[in-house]
């Protein structure tokens, strides 16, 4: 065994089959680093078939883990090393690396037939075309059968046991202890008694070779020196599920989720799931449509109403937001962006939904949008987008994406108590005077400051109301078709979303120095564009950074703020949609920067950018 | 959650919004809202307890005629609208209004999913067999033929039986009223509402603008006794002015209707709202298959099952029960958890 060698990162992608358990290996490494201190950032990557025919190129799913002894932001741009169970691993992923990089391989795997599957004419381990690579050939299978033959494992059982083997080998090289996957797999496997043995022989028997073969020497990533306080490894879906709770709780009101399944929203709805000791009622509803108007019931009687989805679904949802909007309740929609449009990239990431979430309803139907930049940051714009919601009584669709809803980072975990008290209270008292000196309830008499109007639910004496969709009368909420009061109530659902803006957080940046230049951003391309950023001030330039979480209203210091710059440039995983906003809204001569492949910028393509617009 | 305030006898009144009725005159909807309001004193429910959400169409203006909690939300929603406020609020009594077009057509997978979760809701259905508020097309429960503005050549789609619609989506209570007889629709309602669960009611319900007259084969005084069969638990189903007709089992199991005389009132079918199994009741709603034949009337099915929302609410409460209020702070440091000083 070699002398151990000190890396300050290193980005490992395991590639396999979609039936090889690529993803969980790459959470248990995951979990492994963050609890050793490491800063991190994942990216999975898998197909939006549960099991493409195995062994083909369309049923590659991969998970790349960036592991570091410093802040980090992006899961890497390409791999230093990547684990290929299959040639298909292999070959849709090797684009992807610098030369130089180290690829480990199941060697078992590269039979005639197993070649043939991936469209290798020729044997990628024998032809020469992987020579800028150091290859380390490891024959994962038959080891892994006979480590697990003495259990009585089945040859077939055995050799699904494989990727524990590739886990234990990188956890060698990269000096990780195991003993908190073998708890894991103890733990997990606790009632399939051969799965878990075999798994544990995997494991072991990967750490074994690693230390026997003397293929390799092993790497080390200290500790990352990250802010003090408390840390946990979260993925975006599960931060936004538990900002939901924490709104919930610090509205003092019951959580209503009704969401419909669709990838990749639906771990929202599984992890609210198992949180009813927290007052969380959770709905499967039979459709789209029905999350959202079961949501808004909720809402009308009183919880704190969510509905969760993705692109079609949003799309679905438009009418019932519509409603929302008309009836002036509190509700928030989560949209996961997606690769669009129609079904278009289930399980890859976008963020073009943003002029859906503008714009997607028939007539003048403004209201508030809040984006959530990073994993862990799902967690406060949630809790953001229930704020905004429930103080001003309005939908709020909360945007993130794939990228984030899957991906990973440690948390700096907040402290509860310190969390703002979100409270509003329900109306209980008539509130209006009849020219007769007789009391009534008005349900849309406005609060002069936020133009909220009353929540009355149903259950409080002497409040009867009605509401609904069709026009109504400013105060009183009766139907009126009065051209005047359209127009009174048009200009002033808009003008309440407008004044939201007198109530957030000013716009985030980081303007080091003095730049012509500011990259501004909103959603998961934090993370890239921060990467690049920081590139380019290595290179002794300076560009400063913005980024937006609340896309509508925009900050009220945002036009003040992008005047002083002569390029701002905009970065987005769609074609130009802040662009468009940013232009329209502020006479800037923005720089739209767009990639629609499906995954995050990289931060060498970004940093490729700014450089040629400080160059303009 | 009703209030300590002391109990005062309500009346219809108490149950009557501000707002003008804006119906068509001569409409069957108003004698239905008359039925409604008349009932709800009788049931010891508040006005301040009770929501009517409805979704769009000329039925679905009901809520807005009622001192009640009310919305009007959008075409086809009102089952899923409604559902949301019935799980959230074990207190309230839940009214869901519409017509055959917002129920059978745009919201038929909202109306069929609520009735089997059984949510606990009373959803009535106007039915007129016609689109009124968009001024005449035919609906999923128009005849076959039917002429129209959207139809000049007659339609060619082939109706629901909304109450064969029902059975079939596991309704636990199903029922079916008409607009002429508010002693009926009230004793209908009342056990729509006393059901636990979602009770389903048709009211057949006349579109004098319209479809004036779709039920009169059935409906006109002087034909009802000869048209309409009433159907009365543990009687033997029977109608006519002198029950000379009935309904009898014939040798395939299915109901048919006979001459009492012919099979002799003994071998009459003995109407059972409980029976567990809904195949005779989605049997009896095939008796009539538009308003031109004797049609079954009353209380098809009433069966207990556990609503939905009730159910929901349990597993809430076991959860909090068993593993005590949630607490938020060892929610966030759930899981691997590690300080950095």
């Amino acid at each position: 065994m070699g002398a151990t060698t000190t890396l300050d990162r290193v980005v490992i992608r395991f590639a396999g089959d979609s039936g090889d358990g690529m993803q969980l290996v790459g959470d248990r490494f995951t979990e492994l680093s963050a609890a050793f201190g490491n800063d991190l950032a994942t990216l999975p990557n898998y197909p939006a078939e549960i099991r493409a025919p195995a062994g083909t190129l369309n049923g590659v799913s991969s998970f790349q883990v960036h592991i570091s002894d410093h802040d980090i932001v992006t899961p890497g741009d390409g791999p230093n090393v990547l684990v290929a169970m299959n040639p298909a691993a292999l070959m849709a992923n090797v684009a992807d690396l610098n030369p130089g990089s180290t690829i480990i391989v199941n060697s078992d795997a590269f039979s005639e037939r197993d070649l043939e599957k991936a469209h290798c004419t020729t044997n990628p381990l024998e032809d020469g075309s992987l020579d800028a690579f150091t290859v380390y050939q490891v024959p994962m299978t038959s080891i892994t059968v006979e480590a697990t033959k003495p259990l009585g494992v089945k040859t077939r059982d055995a050799e699904r046991s494989k990727n524990f083997f590739a886990l234990g080998l990188i956890c060698w090289m990269y000096t990780r202890p195991v003993a908190p996957v073998l708890e894991w797999v103890e733990k997990r496997f606790a009632n399939k008694e051969l799965v878990r043995e075999a798994n544990l022989a995997a494991l072991k028997a990967g750490r074994n070779f690693g230390e026997t073969a003397e293929l390799f020497s092993p790497y080390e990533v200290k500790p990352a020196s990250l802010p003090s306080g408390t840390y946990r490894n979260v993925i975006g879906n599960t931060a936004t599920a538990l900002g939901l709770v924490a709104a919930a709780h610090k509205a003092g009101l019951p959580l209503l989720y009704a969401s419909y399944p669709i990838t990749p929203a639906s771990d929202i709805l599984h992890e609210l799931s198992k949180l009813k000791h927290f007052n969380v009622t959770t709905m499967q509803a039979e459709d789209e449509i029905a999350a959202a108007a079961i949501a808004i019931g909720g809402a009308f009687a009183g919880s704190l109403a969510i509905t969760g989805t993705s692109g079609p679904g949003l799309d679905l949802k438009s009418e019932a937001i519509g409603l929302a909007l008309s009836l002036e309740l509190p509700l928030v929609i989560v949209d996961v962006q997606r690769g669009g449009p129609s079904t278009g990239l289930p399980t890859k990431t976008e963020q073009a939904d943003l002029l859906l979430a503008m714009y997607g309803r028939h007539g003048e139907s403004p209201l508030p949008i809040v984006a959530a930049r990073s994993p862990s940051n799902c967690f406060d714009a949630a809790f953001e987008a229930c704020r905004i919601a429930l103080k001003y009584r309005t939908p709020v669709i909360l945007l993130t994406d794939g990228y984030l809803a899957n991906g990973a980072e440690p948390w700096l975990l907040p402290d509860p108590e310190a969390l703002a008290d979100i409270a509003v209270p329900f109306a209980t008292e008539l509130n209006h005077t009849r020219p007769d000196g007789s009391q009534e309830y008005w349900p849309y008499l406005r609060d002069p400051e936020t133009l909220a109007r009353p929540w009355a639910v149903p259950g409080t004496p002497g409040l009867q109301h009605r509401i609904g969709g069709i026009e109504k009368q400013d105060g009183s909420g009766n139907i009126s078709y009065q051209p005047a009061n359209h127009e009174k109530m048009v200009r002033l659902r808009q003008e309440k979303v407008d004044r939201i803006a007198n109530d957030t957080e000013r716009v985030w940046t980081d303007c080091e120095g003095s730049s012509t230049t500011l990259v501004l951003g909103w959603g998961s391309t934090w993370a890239a564009i921060t990467a690049g950023v920081r590139r380019i001030r290595i290179r002794g330039l300076e560009v400063h950074q913005a980024h937006l979480t609340h896309l509508n209203p925009f900050p009220a210091d945002l036009g003040e703020l992008l005047k002083q710059y002569e390029h701002v440039l905009i970065p987005e995983m769609n074609l130009g949609q802040l662009s468009k906003l940013i232009r329209a809204e502020y006479l800037v001569d923005a720089i739209s920067f767009t990639q629609v492949n499906g995954l995050p910028f990289k931060a060498a393509d970004m940093e490729q950018r700014i450089m040629e617009v400080l160059n303009s | 959650m009703s209030t300590a305030a002391t109990p005062v006898e309500l009346t219809r009144k108490d149950f009557e919004s501000d707002q003008e009725v804006r119906w068509c005159p001569g409409c069957g909807d108003y004698g239905i809202l008359a039925s409604i309001q008349f009932l709800l004193p009788e049931l010891g429910v508040e006005p301040h307890n009770t929501v009517f959400i409805s979704g769009i169409g000329c039925a679905a203006r009901l809520p807005y005629y009622m001192n009640t909690y009310g919305m009007h939300g959008i075409h086809g929603r009102a089952p899923a609208l409604a559902t949301g406020v019935a799980m959230a609020r074990p207190d309230l009594s839940v009214w869901v209004i519409g017509g055959d077009g917002d129920m059978l057509s745009i919201g038929g997978n909202h109306l069929i999913h609520a009735l089997r979760r059984n949510v606990n809701l009373n959803i009535l259905m106007f039915n007129n067999q016609i689109y009124g508020l968009t001024k005449g097309q035919y609906s999923p429960t128009s005849e076959v033929g039917k002429v129209t503005k959207s139809t000049p050549f007659g339609s060619v789609d082939h109706p629901f039986n909304p109450i064969s619609v029902a059975i079939g989506a596991e309704a636990s209570f199903v029922a079916r009223t008409h607009d002429m007889d508010r002693k009926h629709m009230m004793e209908t309602f009342r056990r729509a509402h006393a059901h636990q669960g979602s009770s389903f009611v048709e009211v057949f319900q006349n579109c004098n603008v319209f479809n004036d007259g779709a039920y009169d084969p059935i409906l006109k005084r002087d034909v009802r006794a000869d048209m309409l069969i009433p159907l009365t638990h543990g009687e033997p189903i029977r109608f006519g002015a002198d029950g000379q007709h009935g309904v009898a089992i014939n040798e395939f199991g299915e109901p048919y209707v006979c001459e009492t005389t012919e099979v002799g009132v003994a071998n009459l079918l003995i109407h059972d709202e409980h029976r567990p199994d809904p195949t005779l009741a989605f049997a009896l709603s095939r008796l009539a298959s538009s308003p031109h034949m004797p049609t079954p009337i009353g209380v098809f099915r009433d069966v207990e099952r556990p609503a939905y929302d009730a159910e929901v609410r349990a597993q809430v409460s076991h959860s909090i029960e068993r593993s005590g209020a949630g607490d938020l702070n060892s929610l966030i440091h759930s899981g691997l958890v590690w300080t950095v000083d």
